[in-house]
Order: C-alpha cells, then sequence, then structure tokens
C-alpha cells in the first residue's frame, strides 16, 4: 500500500507542475502588456523599465517562472491588484466558503443519486426506471445558475421563503453551520449546487448495478437461495467503489465548477472571487485562485484514487 | 442461424428470419433508430430549433434590437409580443430565435474543432506508441487536471472574452477528453491481427490508418463527441452569463439570462424564459446522442 501512494503521488507530482506552468501562463494569454493594469496611461520608459524590474519581467521567462514557482511554494501569490491583500489570505478565505457548499451538496448528491440509480438498475425497463433516468438525464442537462434563478424567482421573489442571496447580515466570516437563521442562506445554492452531481451519480450508479446484477456471482448467489433483498445489498455493495470514483470527482469539479452558482447567489466563494477578477482584470487573483482550485482538484483525485484501491482489493492486484 | 445463412436467396423475405442477419451494421443502426420513438422525437426538436436559427428573419416576429422605452419587461401576450419584453423593450421570443445562432454554434463549433485535433492527437499516439504517445498523453493530463468550467474561464478570462476566445477555450477544455477516448481505442486497434495482416499484404502505414484504424475508433470518437454538445451549450452560455461571451447587444441564450437576471423582482417569469431555451435544447443533445449510442452499440 505505502508503494503504490507513492507511485501515485509521483504521478500527481508532474501534472502539479504543468498545472502550474499553465496557470503561470495565463498571464501571457492577457492581450497587451501584464503590467498594463498597474501602470499609469502615461508611464514614462524610465518608470516602466523601472517597474518591470521591480516585477521581474526583465528576466528571461523560465527565470521568471522559476521565481515564481518559489514563491508560490512559500504561499507567497502576490497581492490583489483590486483590494491591495495578498492573494493567498483572498483566496484561502473564499475557497473556505466554497467548502461549505460543496461539503453539503456533494454528499447530499451521492445519497440521492445513489439510491435513485439503485431503484433504477434494480428495475430495468419498468416505469420507475423510465422515471429516474428521465430525471437524471434532465439533471445533467439543466443549466444550473438558471435554475438558480428559477429558484430565488419562486421562493425568494415570490414565495419569500429564504433568502435570495449572500451568507447572511452578519457575513461570510461570522457564518455558522449551527444557526439555523444562517443555514436558510445555503437551501438554494446547496440545492442547485447538487443537481447536476445527483444526475451524473444517478446515472452511473444505474449503469454500474445493471451490469453487476448481470454478472455470474450474482446467479450463484440467487441459487443459494439468498434474499432478493440480500442480493442487492450484494449488488449495491459491488457497484460502490465505481461511485464513489464517480462523486469524488463531482467533488473536484464543484469546487471549479460553483462559479455560476455563486455568481448567482452572490456567495462569496472562489468563483465569486474570481468573477469578481476576471472583471477587474485582476490577474494575480486570477492565476492564484485557479491554481489552488485546480491542485485541489488534483489532491482530490489522488484521495479518489487511493481510497478506491483501499475499498476495492482487486484494483490493486490488477 | 446456420441454416438461414445458407438458406435459399428467395428465403430472405421470409418474416421468420432475425432482422440482424439480413442488414448491414449501418442497416442496423438505422433500423434501430427507426424504433426509438424518443431519440426520433427529440431529434425533431432539434431539427425544429436549427431551423428556427437558420431561418430567424423570417420566423421571429419583431426585429431583435427594436427597443422600446414604453414597453419595457412586460408581460406574456402584451401587444403581440407572445412572452413578453425584456429588459429594453425587445421582444423575447423574437431574441430567443435569433439567440439561437450563437448559442448553437457554440454548442456546436468547439466540439467539431476538439474532435479534430483531439481526435489525430490521439490517433497519433495510439499508432505512434512510445515516446510520442508519452509526449502527448502526458500534456494532456495536465489539461484534464482542471475543472471543465474553470478551464474555460481561466482561459477565456485570461484572453479577455468575447465569440471567439470563448470557442478557442471551449475547444480546449474538450481536447484532453477526445484524445483519451481516440488514444484507447487506437492502441487496442493497433494491436489486432487484422492490422499485421493488412501490414503483410503490402498497406502503407497511411493506407492503415485511412481505412483500418479510421473506420474503427471514427465511432467512438463521434459518440462521445455527440455527448459533448449539450455541455458545449451549457458552458458557453455560462461563459456568456458572466460576461466572457457574447457581447451586448447580440442576442445570446446566456447574455440575456445574464442581463435579465437584474429584473427578476420587476417581472420574474419573463426573466427565466431564455434559460427554457438552453435547458431543452441540452436535454435533446444529451437524448438524442444517448439514443445514436445505443443504436450504434458502442462500448465506452
Amino acid at each position: 500500500m505505502l508503494f503504490l501512494i507513492l507511485r501515485r503521488l509521483a504521478y500527481a507530482a508532474p501534472i502539479a507542475l504543468g498545472v502550474s506552468i499553465v496557470c503561470f501562463s495565463l498571464v501571457y494569454l492577457a492581450p497587451g502588456d501584464p503590467l498594463q493594469t498597474v501602470l499609469p496611461a502615461d508611464a514614462t520608459a524610465d518608470v516602466i523599465a523601472l517597474v518591470k524590474h521591480e516585477y521581474g519581467f526583465d528576466k528571461p521567462i523560465p527565470v521568471q517562472f522559476g521565481l515564481w514557482l518559489w514563491h508560490v511554494l512559500q504561499g507567497d501569490f502576490g497581492v490583489s491588484i483590486g483590494s491591495r491583500r495578498p492573494v493567498i489570505d483572498e483566496v484561502l478565505g473564499s475557497l473556505r466558503n466554497t467548502l461549505l457548499l460543496t461539503g453539503f451538496a456533494v454528499p447530499i448528491a451521492f445519497a440521492v443519486g445513489y439510491i435513485l440509480g439503485a431503484i433504477a438498475g434494480c428495475t430495468p425497463g419498468k416505469w420507475i426506471d423510465r422515471v429516474v433516468t428521465g430525471a437524471a438525464v434532465m439533471g445533467v442537462s439543466v443549466p444550473n445558475y438558471w435554475l438558480g434563478i428559477v429558484m430565488v424567482i419562486t421562493f425568494a421573489v415570490e414565495l419569500s421563503w429564504l433568502p435570495a442571496t449572500g451568507m447572511g447580515p452578519r457575513g461570510s466570516d461570522a457564518f455558522s453551520i449551527f444557526s439555523a437563521d444562517d443555514l436558510r442562506y445555503l437551501v438554494m445554492p446547496v440545492f442547485t449546487l447538487s443537481m447536476v452531481p445527483v444526475g451524473i451519480i444517478a446515472r452511473s450508479t444505474r449503469a454500474a448495478v445493471a451490469e453487476i446484477r448481470g454478472q455470474d456471482f450474482v446467479t450463484t448467489l440467487r441459487a443459494k437461495g439468498l434474499s432478493e433483498f440480500a442480493v442487492i445489498r450484494h449488488v449495491l455493495k459491488n457497484a460502490l467503489p465505481q461511485v464513489l470514483a464517480v462523486m469524488g470527482l463531482q467533488f473536484g469539479y464543484l469546487m471549479g465548477g460553483s462559479i455560476l452558482i455563486e455568481t448567482v447567489f452572490t456567495w462569496p466563494g472562489s468563483g465569486f472571487l474570481l468573477a469578481k477578477a476576471i472583471i477587474n482584470r485582476d490577474i494575480p487573483v486570477l492565476q492564484g485562485a485557479i491554481l489552488l482550485l485546480s491542485l485541489v482538484f488534483v489532491a482530490t483525485n489522488l484521495v479518489v484514487d487511493l481510497l478506491q484501491t483501499a475499498i476495492d482489493p482487486r484494483i490493486r492486484r490488477a | 442461424m446456420a441454416q438461414a445463412i445458407t438458406a435459399h436467396p428467395s428465403d430472405l423475405q421470409a418474416d421468420t428470419l432475425p432482422a440482424t442477419l439480413v442488414r448491414g451494421y449501418w442497416g442496423s443502426v438505422a433500423y434501430r433508430l427507426r424504433h426509438d420513438p424518443i431519440t426520433l422525437a427529440f431529434g425533431a426538436i432539434i431539427l425544429a430549433i436549427v431551423l428556427c436559427a437558420a431561418f430567424a428573419p423570417l420566423i421571429a416576429p419583431f426585429d431583435p434590437y427594436q427597443d422600446s422605452v414604453i414597453g419595457r419587461l412586460k408581460p406574456f401576450g402584451w401587444r403581440g409580443h407572445l412572452i413578453g419584453t425584456d429588459e429594453l423593450g425587445r421582444d423575447l421570443l423574437t431574441r430567443i430565435i435569433y439567440g439561437g445562432r450563437i448559442s448553437l454554434l457554440m454548442g456546436l463549433a468547439p466540439v467539431a474543432i476538439a474532435t479534430m485535433v483531439g481526435g489525430s492527437l490521439g490517433i497519433l499516439a495510439g499508432f505512434a506508441g512510445g515516446k510520442v504517445n508519452m509526449g502527448i498523453m502526458r500534456t494532456m493530463d495536465v489539461f484534464y487536471a482542471f475543472p471543465s468550467v474553470l478551464l474555460a474561464v481561466a482561459i477565456s478570462g485570461a484572453m479577455g472574452g468575447g465569440i471567439g476566445n470563448g470557442m478557442i477555450a471551449l475547444s480546449l477544455v474538450f481536447v484532453p477528453a477526445l484524445c483519451r477516448i481516440s488514444e484507447t481505442a487506437t492502441t487496442q486497434i493497433r494491436n489486432l491481427d487484422f492490422i499485421e495482416a493488412a501490414r503483410a499484404s503490402g498497406a502503407g502505414t497511411f493506407t492503415i490508418l485511412r481505412y483500418h484504424v479510421l473506420g474503427n475508433v471514427l465511432g467512438p470518437i463521434f459518440i462521445y463527441a455527440s455527448s459533448l454538445v449539450s455541455v458545449s451549450i451549457l458552458l458557453a452560455s455560462g461563459l456568456s452569463f458572466l460576461g466572457l461571451g457574447v457581447k451586448p447587444p447580440e442576442p445570446d441564450w446566456g447574455l440575456m439570462l445574464s442581463t435579465l437576471r437584474q429584473s427578476i423582482y420587476v417581472n420574474p417569469w419573463i426573466c427565466a424564459m431564455p434559460g427554457v431555451a438552453i435547458f431543452v435544447t441540452s436535454i435533446c443533445f444529451n437524448l438524442v446522442s444517448d439514443g445514436i449510442r445505443a443504436a450504434m452499440d458502442v462500448r465506452m
């Protein structure tokens, strides 16, 4: 097992390096000079040269990358052009708020999707299977930010049951999941965010359960005289590793993909920060947020991989 | 079965013959599609949406840019505006019909570009093997390490938005997955005996690639690409929603949602309408893709 962990780590390290190279080059994708945003329009050539030197832009690009990476490894992502605060503080604070959303959305999506998918997989062709499959297709097809708007219209504008946006009057720092008032702000974003993963998890559970039900060992279990309930338990247990892998991927996707939902609900998470950074052309924040979110994604994939191996010994032997 | 194969040709018309024996591969795909009412129905809706977008000037009841100060955010049916007017008093139905042009383009073009680029890279990697494979596939792994929404936003955000940049960003998002699919399919095919047989009978690399490899990997690539169209529509409208796609006053479903969102307290349900168009289009492409996959019987 230790060898396996080391091997997976050795595989993830170059990917993390590649990810940081992509994030670094984002600066050069931006139209115009990367210094344009910090320099005044009437800067003289001397000032430009000075600032270039200050920021290290006069060095060759590989050297610049090395310096940047060195700073990043020490937790120094530069300073936000908009707020003048260190990028790392801004990103980590917002990451916590996004984690709050995904932390609720992913387990809920898993529970709902797994149960629905299992029911559909055990009754292939029946009406209930058709209903679940249809609902799952709608789940994966829905533009979730539109669903968010519809939720706001229904429950905030028309019914006034739930708050439309934000994290409550006390702000994000005072937000507590143990306060019922604060939790009301979570309901709509979490529901909206979990819709797509519910569809994806239900679809993959259904496929896994249907496939496993056709395997020989299930026939053996039935021949042994096991009750249908016990057989289904065996089937579900065998489908679990595959579905867990899908769930892990979804967690990573939601961490990086909640940008639209956070914009709709003005939720001060990493996606909202990213959207703001794009509007303000705040490249250091853009770079830092994308790098950290992608590294979270890489780390999640690694953990999922290892967990899957730990749960299912067949993978280890293969 | 064996009897049926050796039967006299006149017996082939007999009803008792299994359907698969008389049809070729494409024949049986068409047969299965013809007997799949769901795929046919949703395919028809896609056709209708495409036709609406293509012939927008003939179908749309109003001018998509004609605004009106007194007619802002009017309800369903107001003065002939079937689903009301938007925040500048323009006819919403007209704008949705015109909006289909960009939304469909943004759904199909990135997938088409990514299929060509990713598919060729994957075939190259799978066929060449060795160091070329390593180089291509490890590079793809890096792009695979970004959540798709994040990568699309990052690239088009850094490049400054717009339709062209959005298209580049979305194509880049889809290339790694398509590359992986075609690499896997090519690697499987490459080691099969019939490739060896073709080489032994004097076929050059190009001929083998053209006839034997391409003929076998195109199916999985096509199926996978078709499932991406709906993702691409959702992502593209998401980019527009964030202000990274189409620029106003151009009609686009994502952009319309974003500008109408400010008005949900004035006339809430009008504001949700462009999203219905995105939702319906996306469901149709997903279901048709599922149907084609089942009909072509491709496993991935």
